[in-house]
């Protein structure tokens, strides 16, 4: 019971009140909250899209919806999921509330240009929103020409827009945590003593500031195109098709790190701090990352192995493409060396981390084989790709979103989720997720074409398997999202560092106080030393 | 319902050789899924908690053990580029004996023509263990020719020729698809490749004569569209000759030389002047809106039917191209 007589301390989410305090707030900490809301609401409006796929192709025939709608469902799952759920989804919400945490920094580099991020993406997030309401867009989240720029009749400008706006977003914060990394971080918090979250976030961030103008300046060709008729990718006005899907993925593809490598980052943390022992080969860890960041930008060409590219093109791609299996392979190694001879718990975020590293396991293998030539003109734009890639996305990227939530959760809110529950959760999900992307690599080997309405019948029984552990996902990722909000009020209040971890964030009271320290952090110490933060030990191993 | 396929059927000299690799890619996979997930449960068991006290002792990074589970991964996935590879070259190169078929996309469906002449609409057929190559184009957005059975699949791209080519080696009905996503009715766009025995195949073709084969309708078009008052047989005219053009080098007015290939010849008559042979003027007005893309496939199948290098057709044993063309041409 709080009793009047207990002075409250004061932290950052009770030193003012009101909505102001909110939309106006530079602390990054709020800011970080901000985005976990907006992204939270894209993720489940995302997520109401695939359930009424999922629920239109239990049958071969189209009943739920018609053709138009099916084609809009896809395209606008597609567009939530990833520009507005999963490109933001670990930089902005845990990377912006922890980065500047873990090097001992007060805020940001630019507290006012985070702020602009965060509107940025909501301005994006309503162009977008307005064009699902008005009507809804069905080019798919590619965009491939001269479909969008010519023949959809739907609301590609104001999606695409949308989009435009939301990169702008994904730049500045990007630079935001380059110059942050580089310049605030706290005396003797060395390149080589920053936790992996926070290489992982610097390798994305490289990515972000790099690659997304890319994107912007596609999309601005795709509207000159579309509303002023310049021949830039319609071969009827003199334009090249193929080149759209150029400009495209070399922005998407590396976008895919953009999402998976924050992921990676919160999966380093977790992994460390339940076996507690430091991340095997850290080094390799963290270069590794910023491998992924360069080599993804030189891969794109293996979204077009059937386009039309040249053959050579091709194998260049495909030989290239085989170079980022390393540092991913590097990283998953060293993460279950890190599990030798440690002392394990089994807290939830521990079993989201094992969730991705399984499911991050399987993505990337199958990654082998849309890498390799022969393989993939069989199995591109087929449902075996959709596996391949939710096993990225979804059993990697969102599995370490939920770690991560979990991880922090008691420093971001000062409560304890419900362990049992969530324990739950992660059973849940990881099993709902497997049910239902794992008979679509057999759907897409036997053939099964993306993106069809109506399929042939044979492909039936595999499809219910799918749409059946859809509705066993939907009930974990639900699961969260309620005890999530009744913690906040109800939870256990939570001590500064319930896991015994060592990262700066966890030396400071939950929730944080404003300015994050209340005495400036000396790091005297390399990354995840547990001997700091323990009493007396017994050593073992 | 009912069934649970999980192979699709082998139909073409292609499908063992990906199915092959997929095996060996399967293998790898199950190992390191296997070996990852067996690591992670042993560990996780055999190292629990059991003392919140616990520090376990330091294990110091190897060097050596980073190299070695960088180095194997590494030398296996050059196995899978090195094998994948050498398949997509071979589904690159056609045989020069393949039987040609021509196709057009267009929103929502296929439109096939055989040389002879027949048009097929959604359905193709051909017949078994002969080498089937597809020149294809679109009339407007990107599809896909995907046949599963085949293992076979190429974008159709508007504004330019792409092919493909595989050779049956079972009789039977598979699925085509179209894999590219085209618009509304996209799931619609499929269809059906029918393999017959070389006799009835045949039989097929001969029943199915409708309107001349399609280098007698391209010489029809060449003469509608006045292209034969200036490309003249015997090289009199104001434009070059097309005897014996096909497959040749040509030299252009800028110094380069290009192959006289199916991609050429369409340029050439959407957009003449993108490439001038050396010697002529620019005088060729553009075709573009006056000959659909099944006309230009017509035109392409009537020069080449002048020679030199014999169309494909002509030693397919199925309705070789009569001799009479170039007499006709002399006209």
């Amino acid at each position: 019971m709080i009793t009047a007589a207990v002075q409250e301390r004061e932290h950052y989410l009770n030193a003012s009140y009101g909505i102001k305090s909110w939309l106006l707030t530079k602390d990054h900490k709020r800011i970080g909250l901000l985005y976990l809301a907006t992204i939270t609401l894209f993720f489940f409006l995302g997520g109401a899209f695939a359930t009424l796929i999922r629920v239109e192709l239990l049958t071969p025939q189209g009943d739920l919806v018609s053709s138009e709608t099916y084609n809009k469902l896809f395209t606008m799952h597609g567009v939530a999921m990833v520009f507005f759920f999963l490109l933001p989804s670990i930089p902005a919400t845990l990377g912006n509330f922890f980065l500047p945490m873990m090097i001992g920094a007060r805020d940001l580099a630019f507290p006012r240009i985070n702020l602009l991020s965060w509107y940025l993406l909501v301005i994006g997030g309503l162009f977008s929103l307005f064009a699902m309401l008005a009507g809804g867009v069905d080019t798919g989240w590619t965009f491939y020409t001269p479909y969008s720029t010519t023949y959809s009749n739907t609301w590609v400008i104001a999606t695409a827009l949308g989009i435009f706006i939301a990169g702008f977003s994904s730049i500045l914060t990007g630079l935001n945590f380059i110059v942050t990394i580089h310049r605030m971080r706290a005396p003797g918090m060395t390149w080589f003593r920053m936790p992996l979250f926070v290489w992982s976030n610097y390798a994305t961030s490289l990515i972000q500031v790099l690659g997304t103008p890319v994107l912007a300046v596609t999309i601005v060709l795709v509207f000159c195109e579309r509303v002023f008729h310049i021949g830039i990718f319609d071969p009827a006005l003199g334009g090249d098709p193929v080149l759209f899907q150029h400009l495209f993925w070399f922005y998407s593809h590396p976008a895919v790190y953009i999402m998976v490598l924050p992921g990676m980052g919160v999966i380093s943390e977790v992994v460390s701090v339940y076996s507690r022992k430091p991340v095997f080969g850290y080094g390799f860890v963290a270069f590794s990352s910023v491998a992924i960041a360069v080599l993804g930008f030189l891969v794109w060409g293996h979204h077009l192995f059937v386009s039309t590219q040249s053959v050579y093109a091709g194998m260049v791609f495909s030989f290239l493409s085989y170079f980022v299996a390393i540092p991913s392979a590097i990283k998953v190694f060293n993460w279950t060396a890190t599990l030798y001879k440690g002392s394990i718990s089994f807290d939830t975020p521990m079993l989201y981390a094992f969730g991705f590293i399984g499911l991050f396991t399987i993505g990337g293998l199958t990654g082998l084989f849309v890498a390799s030539l022969g393989i993939d003109v069989h199995v591109t734009d087929t449902y075996f790709v959709i596996a391949h890639f939710h096993y990225i996305m979804v059993g990697g990227t969102i599995m370490a979103y939920l770690a991560g939530l979990h991880y922090w959760w008691p420093k971001m809110t000062g409560r304890m989720y419900p362990e049992g529950w969530a324990k739950l959760s992660a059973l849940v999900i990881f099993l709902g997720f497997n049910l239902t992307f794992f008979p679509q690599f057999i759907l897409g080997y036997l053939g099964m074409p993306r993106r069809y309405h109506v399929y042939p019948p044979e492909f039936q029984v595999l499809h219910v398997l799918s749409t059946a552990g859809a509705s066993v996902l939907a009930v974990g990722y639900l699961m969260p999202m309620i005890y999530f909000i009744w913690s906040v009020r109800y939870g256990k209040v939570a001590t500064a560092n319930p896991w015994g971890a060592t990262g700066l964030e966890w030396k400071t009271p939950s929730p944080p106080p404003l300015h994050n320290f209340d005495e400036a952090p000396v790091v005297t110490h390399e990354a995840y030393d547990y001997s700091t933060v323990m009493g007396e030990v017994i050593e073992v191993g | 319902m009912g069934k649970l396929p999980l192979f699709p059927e082998q139909a073409s000299t292609f499908a063992p050789d990906v199915d092959h690799l997929l095996y060996f890619l399967l293998a790898v996979a199950v190992f390191f899924t296997v070996l990852i997930f067996g690591a992670i449960f042993y560990f996780a068991i055999r190292y629990r908690r059991r003392s919140e006290q616990e520090l376990p002792r330091l294990v110091h990074t190897g060097i050596a053990l980073e190299i070695v589970w960088s180095v194997i991964p590494f030398g296996l996935t050059m196995i899978m580029f090195t094998w994948g590879a050498a398949i997509f070259f071979r589904e690159s190169r056609p045989p020069d004996d393949a039987i040609p078929i021509y196709v057009v996309g267009k929103q929502w469906m296929w439109k096939l023509q055989h040389m002879e002449g027949q048009r097929e609409i959604n359905e193709l057929h051909v017949p078994m263990g002969r080498a089937i190559r597809l020149t294809m184009t679109s009339e407007d957005v990107i599809h896909s020719f995907f046949v599963p059975a085949f293992r076979t699949k190429q974008d159709v791209v508007p504004g330019r020729y792409s092919t493909t080519w595989w050779k049956p080696t079972k009789p039977g009905k598979y699925h085509l698809f179209c894999a590219e996503y085209c618009g509304t009715k996209h799931s619609g766009m499929i269809g059906w490749i029918y393999v017959m025995d070389p006799q009835d195949y045949q039989k097929w073709l001969s029943a199915g004569v409708q309107s001349g084969s399609m280098a007698d309708n391209g010489q029809k078009l060449f003469q509608d569209l006045a292209c034969s008052n200036c490309h003249k047989p015997d090289g009199s005219g104001r434009c070059p000759t097309l005897v014996g053009l096909f497959g040749k080098n040509v030299q252009l007015s800028d110094g380069r030389t290009v192959k006289a290939d199916e991609a050429y010849i369409r340029e050439s008559i959407l957009q003449p002047t993108a490439k001038v042979v050396a010697g002529f003027q620019p005088v060729m007005p553009t075709f573009q809106g006056l000959v659909t893309e099944e006309g230009v496939l017509s035109l392409i199948e009537y020069v080449k039917s002048l020679g030199p290098q014999p169309a494909a057709g002509a030693n397919t044993g199925v309705a070789p191209v009569p001799p009479s063309k170039n007499a006709s041409e002399k006209r």
